[in-house]
């Protein structure tokens, strides 16, 4: 039986959920109606007047090619981003979890990334890799190999997800290495005594025992590729070359700030949404019972 | 003269320092100036402003940088909206249908100086530059500032290396096409490079050869436009462009002024680039260069007509004093004054916009001593603008822009044919046209 702590007030329990009510309503409720309300609107730019169409963004939206060609760039991006960022961070982690000297020195070095924000992570890795003056483009030139992601649709996507992928690792690298660390050593030592080698205790006690953490992290790395890397791609690639970088986000981003098309923008953000939510919802719904806690 | 104007700026500084030392003793009203010039357009334009500053002690113009073009005049409507907008914004051409339509947001130039009884020609300025600004009954809405038009630039050393007369100013495509190969048989890694592809190579191919972009004289006569630049000409245009990526004559560098740089580094020999470009090859390449007139196509008949303009207006924004209205009305006076534009047109390669202008830079010599910087306005005014080259108004143009990017990126990649690519960038900017009448209406 659970116990349950229970409270003889009846307000005390809605006033300590109110600051939380509030920051939801304020911050998520409010703004997605704003969205909902606004993507059957068509607005001039200046917010000089507004008509109310129905569902002709939807309609517009589904009429557009590109735009259900986004939703498979999307998929491939953020497929990408989670499956590299992850690996690398967990791979990162358990090598980290075993050096004895230096760790915290290494363990800092790791987390930097994660304070550069995604439209300087997209710059700095433009200036490696650009063709004409980026240092890296330059030896990949040399050794004879024809790097060209200004038109090359898959150097561009390459080029993106390897910067989306990067700023992410350290993010994934704390939360992999703090999971490692909660499994009780004695569980590691006694496999180790029973003659399971490394990969072996790895494939059979850490990386099941992290579950909940990949998990976490699996929801979280997807929310990021699909919500906060319109930076890299702006400064990147601007969606280019022709549509082969312009995931949905970037989409809602340009059409709505760049072209001040702001009915067609609030209806792309409400399909994101719609999309985020579902994903979520399976991810709990079925991938969630594999997990162990 | 440079010494004259290392004391004068010396002056200015002062002038600007003082009265913000003294702590603002006299209540100087104060306007607000948005723009989009970084680096050395950034400091002419606030040399500018402190100049003007400096004249007068009723007005204090305050510049400030909001980011490029696009992030401008976002900045510019995002500030209308929450009621904070400058008095003054910088709009690059491409946005000039989004201004026009604001009616609201936006007082036009011409009601400005009536309002303010500030003298004002609008004949003084060039009809090519000021007509993209201009409404059907003629007046005036913007204030033009910084207009150029695409010009080619040639890298001397690299032809003289391919054994080609460093003067060759090729006339026509096909002649172009001949000094290109000999550059790229002579072991160049890039004969040719273009910046703005859709300006350049679509909008104004088009006026050059008097054929429309679009329907309406170009949109000047309607929202309800239509896309057309997919015809013969253009095809045939974009069909050489993409054999030449093919056979290595054209480096594809980038949607925007990007490729700018692979010329004035000396990787390409050849650039079609805005007349602007001038002051940036001027300043970096440590090359000789020649300025000449974009090539046209030689049977076209009549061709070359005129090119068209591209940069930026200065629109005056809704909602202020009237007081301060009289202040941006002489701000838009001493702006447009021969002296300031003659200046500018000789530091940057933007036109000069007035024919008071055109006239002062002509008499101080400059085109003798500077040979080719004339180019830009002569093709501009050489011959009498058609409806076809007046100019282009359309709504949504910036993304009209990016649709022609991606479809010619599918073309110069080699997966789409150039017909099937240009049918597809006419459809799909129709729409855009489309959703744009619609909120206009």
């Amino acid at each position: 039986m659970e116990k349950r702590v229970t409270f003889d007030n009846r307000l005390l329990p809605y006033l300590l959920l109110l600051p939380q009510l509030l920051v939801t309503i304020v911050f998520f409720f409010w703004p997605a109606g704003q969205a909902l309300y606004q993507s059957l609107l068509l607005p001039d730019p200046f917010g000089l007047g507004a008509q109310f169409v129905w569902f002709s963004n939807f309609e517009y939206l589904a009429g557009d090619r590109y735009y259900l060609q986004s939703f498979v760039t999307t998929a491939v991006f953020t497929f990408f981003v989670t499956l590299v960022s992850m690996s690398a961070a967990l791979l990162l982690a358990a090598m980290a979890d075993q050096v004895i000297k230096g760790a915290g020195t290494y363990k800092t070095l790791l987390i930097w990334p994660y304070a550069v924000a995604p439209a300087v992570a997209g710059v700095m890795w433009l200036f490696m890799f650009q063709p004409s003056i980026g240092v890296l483009a330059f030896y990949m030139k040399a050794a004879g190999f024809n790097w060209n992601p200004i038109l090359n649709s898959t150097h561009a996507m390459t080029l993106v997800i390897a910067a989306a992928a990067w700023k992410q690792i350290s993010y994934n690298f704390l939360f992999f290495l703090a999971g490692m660390q909660a499994i009780p050593r004695s569980l590691i030592e006694a496999a180790a005594i029973d003659g399971a080698g490394k990969w072996h205790r790895f494939r059979t006690i850490i990386f099941p025992l992290l579950s909940p953490t990949t998990f976490f992290l699996l929801v979280v790395n997807i929310v990021y590729a699909f919500f906060e890397t319109f930076g890299i791609i702006h400064t990147m690639t601007s969606g280019g070359p022709g549509q082969s970088t312009n995931i949905l986000v970037y989409k809602v981003f340009s059409d709505g700030f760049v072209g001040q098309d702001l009915g067609s923008s609030a209806a792309q953000s409400v399909i994101l949404m719609v999309v985020v939510g579902l994903l979520t919802f399976i991810q709990f719904r079925y991938i969630e019972r594999r997990v162990h806690y | 003269m440079t010494k004259l104007r290392s004391v004068l700026s010396v002056a200015t500084a002062l002038a600007v320092a003082l009265p913000a030392m003294v702590g603002a003793a006299q209540a100087q009203t104060q306007i607000q100036v948005w723009h989009a010039f970084s680096g050395r357009l950034g400091e002419l334009i606030d040399k500018q402003i402190a100049d003007f500053n400096e004249s007068q002690d009723e007005y204090e113009v305050v510049g400030t940088y909001k980011g490029n073009y696009t992030e401008a005049l976002n900045a510019g409507i995002a500030a209308f909206r929450a009621n904070e907008q400058p008095h003054i914004l910088q709009v690059f051409e491409v946005g000039t249908a989004t201004m026009m339509a604001a009616k609201g947001a936006i007082k036009p130039v011409y009601e400005v100086m009536a309002e303010a009884k500030e003298p004002f020609d609008p004949n003084a300025y060039l009809a090519a530059v000021a007509g993209y600004y201009t409404t059907a009954d003629g007046e005036m809405l913007s204030l033009p500032y910084n207009s150029s038009t695409t010009v080619m630039y040639l890298n001397k050393d690299a032809l003289e290396k391919a054994g080609l007369d460093p003067e060759s100013r090729p006339k026509t495509w096909p002649e172009l096409e001949e000094l290109l190969v000999k550059l790229k048989e002579s072991g160049s890694a890039c004969p040719f490079t273009t910046t703005w592809q859709s300006w350049v190579h679509l909008e104004n191919l088009s006026a050059y050869h008097d054929l429309p972009f679009a329907t309406k004289s170009n949109g000047f006569e309607g929202t309800d436009t239509e896309l057309v630049f997919n015809d013969d000409l253009h095809v045939k245009h974009i069909s050489m462009l993409a054999e030449w990526v093919k056979n290595g004559l054209f480096k594809y560098g980038g949607r925007r002024s990007e490729p700018g740089a692979l010329f004035r580094s000396g990787e390409c020999a050849v650039m079609t680039e805005s007349s602007a470009g001038y002051a940036g090859v001027k300043a970096e390449a440590s090359f000789p260069f020649t300025v000449t007139n974009l090539p046209y196509w030689p049977d076209v008949e009549g061709a070359p007509f005129n090119t068209i303009i591209g940069g930026a207006s200065l629109w005056v924004m809704a909602g202020h004093e009237a007081e301060e209205y009289v202040g941006v009305a002489k701000f838009l006076t001493y702006m447009s004054s021969p002296e300031v534009q003659a200046q500018w047109h000789q530091d940057t390669g933007y036109l000069p916009i007035t024919t008071a202008a055109y006239d002062l830079t002509k008499e101080q010599g400059f085109y003798e001593e500077n040979p080719g910087t004339d180019i830009a306005i002569l093709q501009m005014t050489g011959k009498a603008p058609t409806a076809n080259s007046k100019g282009i108004r359309l709504g949504n143009f910036d993304q009209i822009r990016t649709v022609i990017d991606e479809e010619l990126e599918a073309v110069w990649q080699g997966e789409k044919d150039v017909k099937a690519a240009l049918d597809e960038a006419v459809a799909r900017g129709n729409e855009l046209l489309r959703r744009f009448e619609q909120t206009a209406r």
